[in-house]
């Protein structure tokens, strides 16, 4: 041990090297005053890579074996083992921003396909190539609001039942601008519009609702809620996901300006929350979109290329002009929902996306058969999840189905909160069983 | 000027490289709609209203799949391919075993889960905030921010809050002319007036000018250290004091802390807030532009503003127990949930791994390796000492041009044009990762480079997938999905 496993140099190689620069030792190259010369003791042992891995299964090992049956916002679907082996290629992902698109062509190409797929779901022509997750495209999209001059004001108008780091993230990126963030209320789980035409007014920027909603809940009235933000110089923000778009109406039909979501619910599976930020939008506000972009073009040979473009947007040329701070994204996690989309076709996607509404609503039927259970709470139709009100203590309920081996949302003392995807699925029976015990 | 030139023994010393090149026409790979579409009819329960009639989308087979991505990741180059000096980007080796780490199906859990079914999780990311902390010299470390612009953009919504907390009304962040652009597009986000900073003869901070910028308006000082030129500043503490004696913080970009570790530690420096870039230092995979993750570490004074919700030890008797809990002045989030986990699982793993000792030499590994690369340039490298990059002047050239060209010699090229404190800049960060032969290699590619004439520097690259891409054009004309080709 001592040196670094990842640092190819022989102890002959680093005296010649040395020798090359003219210095006697390592400690020469440093140019660091005494005062705040660091004696390097972390106190971290080195440990062999078998130890490493060893270690990280043990210590991983200590999160309980549950089936998840939780939402929200971060969603877990099959992924198939070719995504893993496709984006797992080192010359993807050991590489970097395609500066130098000549030799960057494969991971633009595939970037530009995961553009071109959003803009089929959406039926908006702009998408960039990804943003953090959701949350920050949701702040993102109130930015771009203050700088487009089809919308003014200062409002940002929310659903009230939201994912709360969603909100969060949304309320940090709008202070800066000086906006403010209010919830709008929700009837029987969606969008309220006679309430959300009441409060809005000239001074909403951005009226901003989801479909499916943090509950689950196919909104109907999409096309009140963009008539309500049209009819006071707002823009309106879609939170959607690609998994729901591929059977929804598209969002440029409901009069979406933009569209935001999570964009992981393909291709990474449960990650902790690790996300995709989607991020579409019109052509109209092509020069304020966020982030990256890449475009076809043409090289020297006359043959169809691909770039990064629309560059000057961007905070390393534009600085603190720019249309964002973003520079590092997500692009691995794009690669990864593309070849996951491109793996499940056109059928395949629809077919999963139909299975969410139906199995969903199966599964919410037999939890309501349930003493002391009522599912769904919302009168609505049901992407993935629904909310479910239980006569004993919510929180109680969830903490013994946890001792059952399933975890579920508890959204306050009354309401539990169940996500049914394919990798859960097979364990419906049980969970019911489970919920018969402990509610 | 023939195609098999250079490489080949056209150049001595210089590597040979050609990468694959699929083409089709007027095109290369063709795109997956090009290959087979579909539409299909969208039948569901739901209300026609809400449910859209039909969906196109690219329809193939898995080999045909495997085939198209195959062949898209030979016309792309990372690490492995080659050299890869991107400089202030730390493109070292990511090492395999972290990928395992990272997939561990004990890893793949949902952020939402009660905490104490996730000790697991909480134990992995408590281990790194510690790491970190120490790495760093700051007391407390949260791991939420996604990259290093996340990064910044927290650590200035801290220095929002610490200075509102306190009745003090400042507006201005300080940033450096030579800074990174995300530094001022940060503070730009986070609602304060960017003063940028002249640098001064020596490509460090100017005393006089930061004397003169400072005031009560300033809220935070932001800076590289090393900086962009690769160069320690040396009067960082007497940087810190003004700072602070001005009333304002001071902040730290980790874009180039693997030249400092185990050396100094930005907290030691007088630094208050700073982001580690875990994707360059810890070596996570670029993943062509992300994920990456930037925690923000902190002195103890601004722990309460940090995001929430954060991770704590639970006392208690047998096996060590985390929560979570939410800092009492928190800024709230800057990620919808916990951060880019999967990226700091490697980051851990790769911390373990190294210990204090090989952290240490994966530092001085990239000291070496960037001042021995720049001994052997001949294009005039100004300033100096150099730490872990370099920026060296293409002089007459254009160095996009002699990027485009060092392309056909099997290396990735430099950063270009950046910083503008050197004309045509080349800015080289070879990391700890390549030996003397590949270093050679690349200062070949270089100075081959730098001896050509215009005409053949300004007609590369030959030897890559594609040739030179007309971006003007590509930009005055945007045809950013292939529903854009037809038109």
């Amino acid at each position: 041990m001592g040196d670094s496993p990842y640092a190819p140099h022989t102890p002959t190689e680093t005296r010649e090297m040395l020798d090359a620069i003219g210095v006697d030792s390592q400690e020469d190259l440093f140019d660091i005053p005494d005062q705040v010369r660091f004696d390097g003791q972390f106190d971290i042992d080195a440990r062999s890579e078998r130890e490493v891995r060893a270690e990280f299964e043990a210590t991983l090992g200590r999160n309980t074996d549950l089936v998840e049956l939780l939402g929200r916002g971060h969603y877990d679907h099959y992924v198939p083992s070719i995504v893993d082996h496709l984006a797992d290629r080192q010359e993807f992902l050991t590489s970097y921003t395609q500066y130098q698109p000549e030799i960057a062509q494969g991971f633009l190409q595939a970037l530009f396909e995961y553009q071109s797929m959003l803009v089929e779901l959406t039926g908006l022509p702009v998408a960039n190539c990804s943003l953090y997750d959701a949350a920050t495209a949701l702040g993102e999209a109130a930015t771009l609001a203050t700088r487009v001059r089809d919308a003014s004001g200062s409002r940002v108008l929310v659903p009230a039942q939201m994912q709360a780091g969603k909100r969060r993230v949304l309320e940090n990126y709008a202070s800066g601008t000086d906006l403010t963030v209010e919830p709008y209320p929700m009837d029987d789980g969606a969008v309220d519009t006679t309430a959300l035409a009441e409060i809005a007014d000239e001074e909403v920027l951005l009226v901003y609702a989801e479909s499916p909603t943090v509950r689950g809940v196919i909104e109907e009235s999409l096309p009140a809620v963009a008539g309500v933000a049209a009819g006071n110089d707002a823009l309106f923000c879609l939170g959607s996901d690609p998994v729901a778009l591929a059977v929804l109406e598209e969002p440029a039909a409901l009069g979406a300006d933009i569209v935001i979501g999570d964009a992981a619910s393909l291709g990474l599976g449960a990650a902790g929350g690790m996300g995709l930020g989607l991020f579409a939008t019109r052509e109209s506000f092509l020069r304020q979109v966020p982030g990256r972009l890449v475009g076809a073009g043409e090289d020297e040979s006359g043959r169809r290329a691909y770039t990064l473009t629309l560059q000057t947007r961007e905070q390393h040329i534009r600085r603190e002009r720019a249309t964002s701070n973003i520079c590092t994204n997500q692009a691995w996690v794009a690669l990864r929902a593309a070849i996951h989309a491109a793996t499940l076709g056109p059928e395949g996607l629809v077919e999963l996306a139909t299975d969410c509404v139906t199995h969903t609503g199966g599964v919410a039927e037999r939890v309501d058969t349930v003493p002391g259970v009522e599912a769904p709470v919302h009168d609505r139709h049901h992407f993935r999840e629904f909310a479910a009100r239980t006569d004993e203590s919510a929180r109680t309920v969830a903490a013994d189905l946890a001792d059952h081996g399933f975890a579920v949302h508890a959204l306050d003392d009354d309401h539990l909160q169940v996500c049914v995807t394919e990798t859960s699925a097979d364990a419906v029976d049980e969970f019911v069983d489970a919920l018969e015990v402990v509610a | 000027m023939s195609d098999d030139e250079p490489g080949n023994g056209g150049t001595p010393g210089a590597n040979g490289y050609d990468q694959a090149r699929y083409t089709d026409g007027d095109r290369y790979e063709p795109l997956l709609s090009e290959k087979r579409s579909r539409e299909v009819d969208v039948e569901t329960p739901l209300p026609d209203a809400v449910t859209r009639d039909s969906l196109e989308l690219p329809a193939l087979s898995e080999p045909e799949l495997s085939r198209h991505y195959t062949r898209l990741s030979q016309m792309n180059y990372g690490v492995e391919s080659g050299p890869f000096p991107l400089g202030s980007c730390t493109m070292k080796y990511n090492p395999s075993f972290t990928e395992d780490i990272a997939g561990l199906p004990d890893a793949a859990i949902h952020p939402d889960r009660d905490p104490e079914t996730m000790q697991g999780t909480l134990a992995v990311l408590a281990q790194l905030s510690d790491y970190l902390a120490k790495i760093g010299g700051m007391d407390g470390v949260t791991l939420q921010p996604p990259a290093g612009a996340a990064g910044e953009y927290t650590g200035t919504m801290i220095t929002r809050a610490y200075h509102e907390e306190n009745g003090d009304d400042r507006s201005e962040v300080l940033v450096p002319d030579s800074a990174h652009g995300t530094n001022f597009a940060s503070a730009a986000l986070a609602g304060f007036d960017v003063v940028e900073l002249p640098s001064g003869d020596d490509g460090r901070v100017d005393i006089d000018a930061l004397e003169s910028a400072l005031g009560d308006d300033t809220a935070l000082l932001m800076l590289t250290n090393p900086n962009t030129l690769g160069l320690f500043e040396r009067d960082i503490v007497d940087i810190a004091r003004m700072v602070h004696e001005a009333g304002g913080l001071l902040y730290y970009d980790g874009a180039n802390l693997n030249a400092l570790l185990g050396r100094a530690r930005p907290g030691d420096m007088g630094f208050d807030i700073m982001h580690y870039n875990v994707h360059k230092t810890f070596a996570t995979p670029h993943g062509g532009g992300g994920p990456g993750a930037g925690p923000v570490g902190v002195v103890e004074k601004l722990e309460p503003f940090l995001p929430a919700p954060r991770v704590r030890p639970v006392d208690g008797e047998g096996e060590p127990a985390h929560e979570l809990f939410e800092p009492e002045q928190t800024i709230g989030k800057v990620h919808g949930f916990l951060g880019n986990w999967q990226v700091l699982v490697k980051a851990g793993a790769y911390i373990a791994r190294l210990g204090d000792e090989g952290l240490a030499d994966a530092g001085a590994k990239a000291v070496l390796n960037a001042n021995y690369l720049a001994e052997q340039l001949d294009y005039e490298v100004p300033f100096g000492p150099f730490h872990h990059e370099f920026v060296a002047s293409a002089g007459e050239q254009d160095a996009a041009d002699v990027a485009k060209r060092m392309l056909d010699y099997g290396v990735h090229p430099p950063t270009t044009k950046w910083p503008e404190t050197v004309e045509e800049a080349l800015m080289t960060e070879p990391t700890e990762g390549e030996n003397r032969r590949t270093l050679d290699q690349l200062a070949a590619a270089f100075n081959a480079v730098a001896d050509e004439d215009e005409t053949t520097v300004a007609s590369a690259p030959r030897r890559t997938a594609a040739r030179r891409i007309d971006q003007v054009d590509a930009a005055r004309n945007p045809r950013l999905s292939w529903h854009a080709l037809d038109e």
